[in-house]
């Protein structure tokens, strides 16, 4: 079993968190992708439609959709259905301003293809630590 | 911490909260938003515009937020505009809009006014009395006005986000990358109309023709039937940021930048039919419900011209014109609102068609000059649509289906 993989980005909005990882290959937009009240990614044909996002260390190469995504991320985050913390491989305007007022840590410039959903990731300022997924760890 | 991105001493101490929650949060979303474009230093902006006013858009997430923000708060420092909202802020009852939804707007406007913004509600603030000098640093949100100042007034803005733009009004600056840099603001291609151009719906049309082609591209064109400066040029622009998400044009003759720029070596589009695009943007529909101009809102000439053709008439389909509030009271001073509401008309304020709750207004099938209403109306608001000039809409409105033609009486 291989140990712990620590790779380092960009910090756009500084926090700290832990939780296990939602990866999607596909970027998400928030305003009208994922519902703010049970945190459900309602996209269709999204590769994560019908998964929470709530409490996740949320995993997406960037952002896609309308503006007002950014509000949808607040709202989540004040009903409790927010990723615990979010990661891009390259962020933009709409996820970046969100996870600001919606208090999400969110680092981006990350290597994404070495976090797969499952593992145990803690976000710390811009340090991105990685236990991948074992029978072990995840009984 | 910072990147490449250099803030000045006061900059620092608002980000470190000196100014304040609010005002810091402002700063947090300015400096991420620098950081991510990879701006060097910000730059003080003379006015701000802001989108996300429609409670449809904004919801009640928005809502909650600008309230938060305010009560953190967080004040605007410069000259700020709203975008349309939802509904016309004072005849909203009379003109079928739901009272549960017109709660929740004014709580939306009194939120934004509690942050010291101006309840303009317009897409096109140039017209009332927020005409951007030449060279002035912007960050306005609303992509046809965006247009309009970057291409006809040769000032600065990329388009922002609704909530970035805020952030920019409430410590003054923008990050400066993009349309705020000389580099950026170059041709990218040289677009040859060798047609007439005789109406705003021809302006539109070229404009959806040519943002679908170049994406976010910088064209440069050149009209081969000449032009003017007092053309429906917020048509044009308009119809390119919907189509495709350009933000900034010039016109040899019309744009103030257009002679500083490099057109030699660009790749050349050439338009000589405008049908096709005329043909992409018109929809299958003979009864007409509504005539929708004013997209982006009517100038007082606009509102003139329909006074004049509808006058002494009776109107068979509901006809909406849609503009800013002082112009409508300009237009209720020069006697054309009387007018256009004696023919069954009506000129519609603080509101477009394109974030109002339309679905909800009993309205299936829709007339329109605007190209980018005509491609916004089908998805946002389940509307067939018809896209021809402001006479022949005009027409239809009279007779309550789709004229078999109706050519431009001017631009």
């Amino acid at each position: 079993m291989s140990g712990p993989l620590e790779l380092e980005g960009r910090v756009i909005r500084a926090g700290v968190a832990e939780g296990i990882a939602l990866c999607s290959r596909e970027p998400i937009g928030f305003l009208g992708g994922v519902d703010p009240e049970s945190g459900l990614v309602i996209e269709a044909g999204h590769p994560l439609e019908g998964q929470s996002v709530a409490g996740r260390v949320l995993v997406f190469p960037t952002g896609k959709g309308s503006t007002v995504g950014s509000y949808t991320l607040y709202r989540m985050a004040r009903s409790g259905t927010a990723p615990a913390a979010i990661l891009n491989a390259e962020s933009e305007a709409i996820v970046a301003v969100g996870a600001i007022i919606g208090d999400i840590p969110m680092v981006d410039r990350l290597d994404i293809s070495r976090i797969r959903t499952g593992d145990r990731v803690r976000v710390e300022g811009g340090r991105v630590t990685i236990e991948p997924w074992t029978a072990a760890t995840n009984p | 911490m910072s990147d490449g991105l250099r803030l000045t001493p006061e900059e620092e101490a608002l980000l470190a909260g000196e100014g304040g929650r609010g005002v810091q949060r402002a700063m947090e979303i300015v400096v991420a938003l620098g950081r991510i474009y990879g701006a060097r230093d910000l730059v003080p902006v003379a006015s701000v515009q802001v989108s996300g006013v429609s409670y449809k858009n904004l919801g009640q997430a928005g809502l909650e937020f600008l309230e938060e923000w305010a009560a953190e708060g967080a004040r605007v420092r410069v000259p700020t505009t709203l975008n349309p909202a939802g509904m016309d802020l004072l005849a909203w009852r009379e003109l079928g809009f739901d009272a549960d939804f017109a709660r929740r707007q004014q709580a939306v406007i009194h939120a934004y006014t509690s942050l010291g913004v101006q309840p303009t509600c317009t897409c096109t603030p140039y017209l009332v009395g927020y005409e951007p000098a030449y060279g002035q640093h912007l960050a306005w949100a609303e992509s046809s006005a965006v247009s309009y100042a970057n291409s006809i007034l040769g000032a600065r803005t990329n388009r922002e986000g609704g909530p970035g733009a805020l952030a920019a009004a409430i410590v003054g600056r923008t990050a400066r990358y993009g349309l705020h840099l000389d580099e950026n603001r170059q041709p990218t291609a040289l677009v040859e109309v060798r047609c007439p151009i005789r109406s705003a719906a021809d302006l539109g049309a070229l404009g959806y023709w040519i943002g679908r082609r170049l994406k976010n591209g910088v064209p440069f064109f050149r009209f081969q039937d000449g032009v003017s400066r007092a053309w429906a040029w917020k048509a044009l622009g308009a119809a390119m940021a919907a189509s495709g998400a350009v933000a900034l044009y010039h016109v040899e003759g019309v744009s103030p930048e257009a002679e500083a720029v490099t057109i030699a070596g660009l790749p050349s589009l050439g338009v000589d039919d405008l049908a096709p695009a005329y043909a992409a943007l018109d929809g299958k529909a003979d009864r007409i419900d509504l005539v929708s101009l004013g997209c982006p809102h009517a100038s007082l000439a606009e509102l003139e011209a329909v006074a004049d053709y509808v006058a002494g008439r009776r109107l068979r389909a509901a006809l909406w014109i849609t503009t800013a509030r002082a112009i409508r009271e300009a237009a209720s001073a020069a006697g054309l609102v009387e007018r256009i509401e004696a023919a069954g008309g009506r000129v519609v304020a603080d509101t477009c068609m394109v974030v109002a709750p339309v679905s909800g207004l009993g309205f299936r099938t829709m007339a329109t000059n605007s190209a980018k209403m005509a491609l916004y109306a089908p998805s946002h608001s389940g509307l067939v649509v018809r896209f021809g000039t402001m006479e022949r809409c005009l027409e239809a409105a009279v007779r309550g289906v789709w004229p078999s033609a109706g050519g431009g009486r001017g631009v």
